[in-house]
């Protein structure tokens, strides 16, 4: 007789929809790492003096780093020296026009609405503005007139380099330093793209900002940068997306992302991360380090980091938020999902520096075969932080027996008029729960689906629309699969 | 033809060495006919409604379910629901985040997939949701508040006449939908399963309390004793057990009467 526990065990043999190879012609970096090829990747990129400079003070400090081996992961020696740090689709072209069309069909493929025009024919769908990055650069960006306009920057981050060197040099490293943490260090060395995104004082940005990444090349590791500056007073959503081939190999990808949120501005960050997570017994996959920060650094600025997180062998990812302007406020939705073999280390930090600032956290973590997720957070308040808050909410909803939740807060209050709160609650999916659906006529699948979903409601809410919707498809399919 | 015939069914807890509860259950009930099962804490009333409903924490281990033609212990849960059967439950279950209007839509939808029609559009179930919560006098912002989350036990209760009004069910188990409920609510809640009454369809009311039966009349009245049912009469025999309670049936079936 099945019970609820082995009819979930049954489910979710799902292949991977996004596991496609592209067979697009390459320009590589020979595998390694050295002095040579962060100098081949930076001249590759007719990159100015100074990024060089900064890359190669990066290097020399990360030889000096150890990984880090604190988090509830594990994994097999990374051999860093195997990886590809750098891989183009050749040859770059300058406008969309000129894009490879192979590669246009692989954004085709992925549902990304690269070309403008498809992006205006979809009426009931607001505008979106895509910056796509393909293995190591960026290939397109769309709307980059309309957004001129009004004074607002998107492209890939080389270009900005190159066209905003003034604005790079002040805010990059600002929030994240190159020495930072292991990841993040190896990232300032051999970054090869990202988004770069600037909102003029009083804009507000009038589209979704959006950046889709895909890792295509074998054996190679993507290391994006994204800066977000918000002037006073402005305001912009952005989204990323993310998705690689089935590989058998574990492939790396350490990106950084640093927000700047300047007095009254606000900076909404949404992320629905779908890298392959490796098969059934955990083979191949995606190792994801991502070192994302975010400082609230005028008075009343605000940032929200909202993050589904489905793919990945690996994440090791903590979205934080430095709250230095007085009133300023920080919010982290997190759901995180894990099945089969994949291992979820994620949560935030929220440092608290500035008067009267807020904090939330919303984590939603589910587990499924054997996964393993694991909330870690920090609330820090600081002595000067008077009048602060913080509310944490960690939810946590195991399918099956046989993988693990784990909760590991570290609350710091250095003040007494401040106050921190924090929830917890572990559930499973109940037998009762699943037969109360079933009962009415509703399958397992949709049953399982609707209740996961109902679990990451107050995440859901927090992301645009559309998004809300992928995430709960993406969500249903991630469980999903073989039953009936 | 019978609607719904069980013979002799035998159903133990699906554990390993579990209990057995059901002890050959015979009852044949009409389309058209309201019977009642009655019985004291632990005699497998509420049992038989959820064995029936095809709930995996039973197994049957013995016995025949033939409904409307078909081999009933051949379905799953949701095709049984999809063929007509509804559980009213007497511990109704909470979907956190999940909007009472989703789940309904949700169900509504299995059913007509299952009979080959298009899903429902939106004004017309919008249109039988109101007529249904106007029949039990539900406030319409139960449609927006999560399955059962932070309902009061009579909310439940009524919750599950008004989704059993709108899954419009053949085969109806109210399974003790009176526990919980004062007299008001009691009234409307029996409004709401009258409604259901029709040549074509059978409702089968679980309960503890001659109570319920004021309101919705059965034809048959069953008394159920250690997974068997033991003695069946009219309505007046739930009368008969208020006044008398079930002792007296007790030392019958002891006397082999």
């Amino acid at each position: 007789m099945p019970t609820a526990e082995t009819e979930i065990e049954t489910l979710a043999n799902r292949e991977y929809k996004w596991g496609f190879i592209s067979d697009i012609e390459a320009d590589e970096a020979p595998p390694g790492l050295n002095e040579e090829v962060i100098r081949f990747i930076s001249h590759k990129k007719s990159e100015p003096a100074w990024m060089l400079e900064w890359r190669l003070r990066a290097y020399r400090h990360w030889l000096t780093m150890a990984e880090p081996h604190w988090a509830m992961v594990h994994h097999p020696t990374i051999d860093y020296q195997k990886t590809i740090y750098y891989s183009a689709p050749k040859p770059k072209k300058k406008s969309l026009d000129e894009v490879d069309p192979e590669l246009l069909k692989v954004y085709e493929k992925l549902g990304v609405p690269v070309s403008e025009r498809n992006a205006l024919l979809g009426v009931e769908q607001p505008a979106v503005a895509v910056d796509a990055v393909f293995d190591s650069v960026s290939v397109a960006t769309t709307f980059k007139k309309t957004l001129g306009e009004k004074g607002i920057i998107f492209c890939s981050f080389s270009e900005a380099v190159k066209e905003h060197p003034d604005l790079v040099q002040k805010y990059m490293g600002s929030v994240v330093p190159y020495s930072d943490n292991y990841f993040a260090t190896l990232n300032s060395a051999v970054f090869t793209d990202g988004s770069f995104c600037y909102i003029p004082k009083g804009v507000k940005c009038p589209m979704e900002l959006s950046t889709y990444f895909r890792i295509n090349a074998r054996n190679t590791g993507q290391f994006e940068r994204t800066l977000i500056i918000a002037e006073d007073g402005a305001s912009v959503s952005y989204l990323e997306g993310c998705t690689a081939p089935m590989r058998d190999e574990n492939q790396l990808h350490a990106a950084v992302v640093e927000l700047v949120a300047l007095e009254n501005a606000s900076i909404k960050y949404s992320t629905v991360q779908n890298w392959y997570p490796g098969d059934k017994e955990g083979r191949g996959g995606i190792y994801n380090f991502v070192t994302k920060r975010g400082a609230c650094r005028g008075r009343a600025s605000k940032i929200s980091w909202t993050q589904v997180e489905t793919g990945s062998a690996i994440t090791w990812k903590y979205p934080s938020c430095i709250l230095q302007g007085d009133d300023s406020i920080g919010e982290f939705y997190s759901v995180a999902l894990t099945n089969h073999r994949q291992q979820a280390d994620t949560g935030t930090k929220m440092i608290h520096i500035g008067k009267n600032t807020r904090s939330t956290i919303v984590s939603k973590g589910i587990s499924a075969g054997f996964g393993q997720n694991c909330y870690r957070g920090l609330v820090k308040i600081l002595k000067g932080a008077s009048n602060s808050r913080n509310y944490t909410q960690c939810d946590s909803l195991l399918l099956g027996d046989k993988c693990g939740a784990h909760t590991i807060p570290y609350i710091e209050v250095r003040n007494t008029t401040s106050r921190a709160e924090h929830e917890a609650s572990t559930s499973k999916i109940g037998e009762d729960q699943l037969f109360y659906c079933k009962s009415r006529g509703i399958s397992l699948e949709d049953a399982i689906s609707m209740i996961v979903s109902g679990f990451c409601k107050e995440v859901f809410r927090e992301l645009p629309m559309e998004f809300a919707v992928e995430a709960q498809k993406l969500l249903g399919v991630s469980l999903e699969g073989s039953v009936g | 033809m019978r609607f719904l015939e069980i013979e002799n069914l035998h159903a133990r807890v699906a554990v390993p060495g579990g209990r057995e509860i059901l002890k050959g259950v015979n009852l044949s009930i009409k389309a058209g006919e309201v019977h009642a099962i009655m019985g004291k804490n632990g005699s497998g009333k509420s049992t038989l409604a959820q064995v029936l409903a095809g709930r995996e924490t039973y197994e049957v281990t013995e016995g025949t379910v033939a409904y409307n033609g078909k081999d009933l212990l051949e379905l799953s849960a949701e095709e049984r629901a999809r063929e007509g059967v509804f559980l009213a439950f007497q511990y109704p279950v909470e979907i956190p985040g999940v909007s009472t209007s989703y789940f309904l839509k949700a169900a509504v939808n299995a059913v007509r997939k299952h009979h080959g029609q298009p899903e429902i559009d939106t004004v017309s179930f919008i249109k039988l949701v109101k007529e249904k919560m106007a029949l039990l006098k539900m406030d319409q912002s139960f449609m927006n508040r999560a399955v059962n989350e932070g309902f009061s036990g009579g909310e439940k209760k009524r919750n599950e006449i008004f989704q059993m009004a709108v899954c419009d069910p053949r085969l109806a188990l109210m399974d003790e939908t009176d526990s919980g409920l004062d007299i008001d609510a009691l009234k409307i809640v029996s409004q709401g399963a009258n409604s259901l009454r029709g040549p074509d369809r059978a409702i089968l009311v679980v309960t503890h309390y001659q109570r319920l039966l004021n309101y919705i009349e059965p034809d048959f009245v069953h008394v159920m004793m250690d997974g068997r049912i033991v003695k069946t009469g009219d309505k007046n025999l739930a009368m008969e057990l208020e006044e008398r309670g079930y002792d007296w049936i007790e030392r019958q079936v002891a006397a082999g009467v």
